[in-house]
């Protein structure tokens, strides 16, 4: 990736993670630790790979994006923000009385929003769905799909998996947002759920490993999955739930709260920090 | 009057659905393995490319329709009614109602007239199910005709549906030189002052048996064929409350939550009158022959004249 495109994309992933905290400290509520752990795969999405115009979120040939983790919308809303499809001062008021911006995504109020989600394991389907009509229709649109890691432990995400290995769709791309933690503890205390790779592959998925902060991992991987023929592909990103602020950072406690005023703050400086930094 | 042959409406879905198709290259037709039964095998021999097995996996199938649905397609997913409205009711809500995507969900094999296999598939709760979730239609229809026109206006109308289907083959009463079918507008099947019985779905033959039965011996009810639950026909009950003063509802459901809560909610509201409610009173089903368990459960001709006649003391 030349230097000049990856510094801007650095730029907007903490554009997107100062937005989805305002999101989230403005609302009093919400799920910052997943939010900022997806941001820089979204930014990614949003701002280099998906083929989307917000001046015509309908567009039947668009490429699709399908927010199955539903709870990290506030990273969604601030790329959907940052990239024009409504105004950030939305974000201010995310989760209040008569906002646009609802608790978990809502395709019928929110330009850009292509399917409604939050409860887990039913946004991958929908994305089947839809690459499934691409096919049928003739369409080249592609269609992206993000799961937790945690959310795989829904049965609903293997029903998903075998059905889109058996239509061979492979214009669909799943990934997986692995940040190893859920609401009661690590994934792996909670339900055990390892060798995510190896159970995507026996259901017949190309399986891509990245560090799903390196926008040139992340870069590869699409790029990848886009040569694939046949088959499905998933990328399971590994991921730091929290990332970009300190005490967020790898907190099962953070799955689900907001910060205090003290804590937005100290957010805030930090994730500005990194934007002066990347600025200079 | 119809024909006498005896068919199922589940049948005359899978047929309604070819003919449909003809015109309609937007429609996909999804199952849940239980192809044969449902009878969407029917769609699948004519549009092989236009029909998905999504395997035994209906909370999939749901999310599946919901995807085709919001990228312009217009799915009708079919299982039987316990899965489809029953296993899968959380990703119907979420996935299809919340959004509200143009996604026609089939339950087949509804009521207890499945028969031998019993209880475990003997859903006799759907229409309740599906009546909760906001603006989703529910469509019960009670012969080969009314199905016919029923799927279509089903694919008329812009958004989610649900339509009851029956295993038992049944006799058309309809007239199909002069049936017509408008969604959420019930039939006055028979004109009656004494009280009035409004039936819904495959019951809705055996309830007309029954109260020309009664006209014969000068007991004077009315029949109205409700075959839309929601959203249901406010005037046609008013109209029936206001001049016969009592309503008897019949239905192969559970008597909470179905047709007669419907028309008792209506009624408590604009005309109170006293609401009978006939059906399956809050338990399950069991295994037998359909025929027998209709009369066992009081939904047969026979068992709902007496039942009537015991209700309006005639």
């Amino acid at each position: 990736m030349e230097q000049t495109e990856l510094l801007n994309l650095k730029k907007t992933a903490c554009n997107v993670r100062l937005w989805a905290v305002e999101g989230v400290f403005n609302a009093k509520s919400g799920h910052p630790g997943g939010s900022l752990s997806a941001a820089d795969i979204m930014t990614y999405l949003y701002f280099k790979e998906m083929n989307v115009d917000p001046a015509n979120p309908k567009d039947p040939d668009r490429d699709r994006f399908v927010l199955s983790k539903g709870h990290c919308c506030p990273a969604l809303y601030a790329a959907l923000a940052l990239k024009g499809y409504f105004s950030t001062d939305e974000i201010k008021v995310l989760r209040h009385v008569g906002a646009m911006l609802q608790g978990h995504p809502d395709m019928k109020g929110t330009p850009g929003v292509d399917m409604s989600s939050g409860s887990l394991g039913q946004g991958i389907s929908a994305a089947c769905g839809m690459a499934l009509a691409g096919k049928l229709s003739g369409k080249s649109y592609r269609t992206y799909a993000m799961l937790g890691d945690g959310e795989c432990e829904e049965g609903q995400v293997w029903e998903a998996a075998m059905f889109a290995s058996h239509n061979k769709l492979d214009n669909l791309c799943a990934i997986v947002d692995y940040n190893g933690l859920q609401i009661d503890g690590t994934v792996m205390d909670v339900a055990g759920l390892d060798t995510l790779s190896e159970k995507f592959a026996s259901f017949g998925f190309e399986v891509i490993e990245i560090n799903g902060h390196d926008f040139g991992e992340i870069e590869a991987a699409f790029n990848k999955a886009k040569t694939v023929k046949g088959r499905p592909t998933v990328i399971i990103a590994k991921t730091v739930k929290g990332k970009g602020v300190s005490f967020m950072e790898n907190q099962v406690g953070w799955h689900g709260k907001a910060p205090n005023a003290d804590q937005y703050k100290v957010a805030m400086d930090e994730l500005n920090a990194q934007l002066k930094a990347l600025e200079a | 009057m119809g024909e006498t042959k005896k068919i199922a409406t589940r049948e005359s879905f899978g047929m309604a659905l070819c003919e449909l198709a003809k015109e309609h290259d937007d429609i996909i037709v999804l199952d849940a393995d239980l192809a044969a039964a449902t009878k969407t095998e029917i769609f699948k021999k004519a549009y092989p490319d236009r029909f998905f097995d999504c395997g035994i996996a209906e909370a999939n199938m749901i999310g599946v329709a919901a995807g085709l649905a919001a990228a312009g397609k217009v799915p009708f997913a079919a299982s039987f009614a316990m899965f489809s409205t029953g296993r899968a009711y959380e990703q119907v809500r979420n996935s299809v109602g919340y959004p509200h995507l143009n996604v026609k969900i089939a339950g087949s094999h509804a009521g207890i007239t499945v028969g031998e296999d019993g209880a475990t598939h003997q859903c006799c709760e759907d229409l309740a199910l599906m009546r909760t979730i906001p603006g989703m239609v529910v469509i019960n229809p009670a012969d080969h005709y009314e199905m016919v026109e029923a799927v279509k206006a089903a694919y008329a109308y812009n958004g989610p549906v649900y339509i009851r289907l029956g295993r038992l083959a049944i006799e058309s009463f309809n007239d199909p030189d002069n049936y017509t079918f408008e969604l959420g507008k019930g039939i006055t099947l028979e004109e009656g002052t004494d009280c009035t019985v409004i039936a819904t779905g495959l019951v809705v033959n055996e309830a007309l048996k029954a109260v020309r039965a009664l006209k014969e011996r000068g007991v004077n009810v009315r029949l109205i064929n409700m075959h839309t639950i929601k959203p249901i026909d406010k005037d046609i009950i008013i109209k029936a409350a206001k001049e016969t003063g009592r309503i008897i509802t019949v239905e192969e459901h559970n008597i909470i939550g179905g047709l007669g809560e419907a028309v008792a909610a209506v009624t408590s509201e604009f005309c109170p009158v006293p609401v009978n409610r006939i059906g399956v009173q809050d338990v399950y089903g069991h295994s037998g022959p359909a025929l027998e368990l209709l009369a066992e459960f009081g939904l047969d001709a026979a068992g709902l004249e007496k039942k009537i006649s015991e209700i309006i003391g005639k």
